[in-house]
């Protein structure tokens, strides 16, 4: 998976994030349509698709796209 | 002889809280709030009720729509985190004012979500060891007398509401309670508690006189870290359908219907995806009552009875998960 995929599959599944929203340096929670609950899709997302569980701390810390995917990436492998 | 649930009833009060009033107090749009829980209307009890009062409602319920001999109930199994004392057992309570006999079983079971469950788990228990045969489970929530007015994240989630559910023990029916799966992580209680409810963080009168606009909030405030249980439930819930299907020697296929704790119709959709089980076969009710804890099972439970997607001899797995963290499920042949 390369992080324009992984950006596709958000930007896909959560309409509030059409395409081109996201960037890999983009802080999703800095998005003015962002909302508690993308928090929560996005873990569901990952858990779906990728079979990956994050925690919401896990999740805090990412600050961009990018550590988002770097995580996600870490636990695939 | 199986366990088989002869009936269910339950009561919602009067009182409502829609989604249009939850957008008329707080900056929120009434579609984001349906978006986020699936629910639109929530029902609100009055914070002078007496809880085995509210117990009953459902109970005369259950008398006018069923006829059978009261006479018989030999158990009464409470389960709620209110209560009229902290002793005695609003069982106890309920045995008087529902003029049941003397030789009765009670007890009080204080579990939230997981609450029908484990009620249904000690039901068959009296059943087999021929303590009990007739047996009244009441699942009777008052979630909305712990949330704070100002926490729009719970009180778009929570209502309120008492089921009674009458099980018999019987040799002629193709009612039958299976086997559970039980699981406990009380590592998650601080992520869903009532603060100010006991004695970790004792109610103190500078908290009664705080949210003294609010009725003094005496019986505590719920907290939930909406992320961690959604986690929690996606990590243990799936593993929970599996064992219990194995412990049933059941595969999927050959359940008839799926009914999990109604917690939040978002959270259930995600829940259904991931487990791949057929919308058909996942029942939810929860857009006209919320997530009333342990009295979402039931409820559902009528409505699809009511609604002819369970009937009798279906096979129905139920779950639950939450509050604990407690997780668990069973396999009930109607």
């Amino acid at each position: 998976m390369t992080i324009e995929e992984f950006i596709n599959k958000i930007e896909s599944e959560i309409e509030e994030f059409p395409p081109g929203t996201l960037k890999p340096d983009t802080n999703p929670r800095e998005l003015e349509q962002w909302s508690s609950m993308h928090a929560l899709i996005l873990i569901a997302l990952i858990d779906s698709e990728y079979n990956v569980t994050i925690s919401g701390e896990e999740l805090i810390k990412c600050l961009t796209v990018n550590d988002l995917y770097n995580l996600v990436q870490s636990k695939l492998s | 002889m199986g366990q088989s649930i002869e009936g269910i009833s339950y009561y919602l009060p009067q009182n409502t809280l829609t989604n249009t009033d939850l957008s008329n107090i707080f900056a929120v749009q009434e579609k984001d709030i349906f978006k986020k829980t699936g629910i639109k209307k929530r029902h609100v009890i009055d914070l002078e009720t007496v809880v085995s009062d509210f117990a009953i409602n459902s109970a005369e319920k259950l008398f006018q729509e069923y006829s059978f001999n009261k006479d018989n109930i030999d158990a009464i199994i409470f389960c709620s985190s209110a209560y009229d004392y902290k002793v005695p057992a609003t069982a106890c309570v309920l045995q008087n004012k529902l003029n049941l006999g003397k030789h009765i079983y009670t007890i009080d079971i204080r579990h939230g979500c997981t609450g029908y469950i484990y009620s249904l788990s000690v039901a068959k228990g009296l059943m087999n060891t021929s303590q009990a045969n007739h047996v009244l489970i009441f699942t009777t929530e008052i979630p909305t007398s712990v949330i704070h007015p100002g926490d729009l994240e719970l009180r778009m989630i929570f209502g309120d509401a008492s089921a009674i559910t009458y099980l018999c023990n019987k040799n002629n029916s193709t009612g039958n309670i299976g086997e559970f799966v039980f699981g406990t992580d009380g590592s998650g209680a601080g992520n869903l508690f009532v603060k100010y409810s006991g004695s970790v963080q004792r109610l103190k009168s500078d908290w009664l006189l705080k949210t003294e606009s609010h009725g003094g909030m005496p019986y505590g405030m719920l907290e939930m870290n909406s992320v961690e249980i959604f986690t929690f439930t996606l990590r243990e819930v799936p593993t929970l359908v599996a064992e219990v299907l194995k412990k049933n020697r059941i595969s999927m296929d050959e359940i008839d219907l799926f009914i999990f704790h109604q917690a939040n119709a978002f959270l259930l959709n995600m829940l259904r995806r991931k487990l791949k089980i057929p919308e058909s076969k996942f029942y939810v009710y929860i857009e006209q009552v919320g997530n009333t804890v342990s009295a979402s099972i039931p409820i559902a439970l009528k409505e699809a009875i009511k609604e002819g997607k369970a009937k009798k001899g279906d096979k129905i797995l139920l779950a639950a998960f939450g509050i604990g963290y407690s997780w668990c499920g069973t396999v009930i042949t109607l």
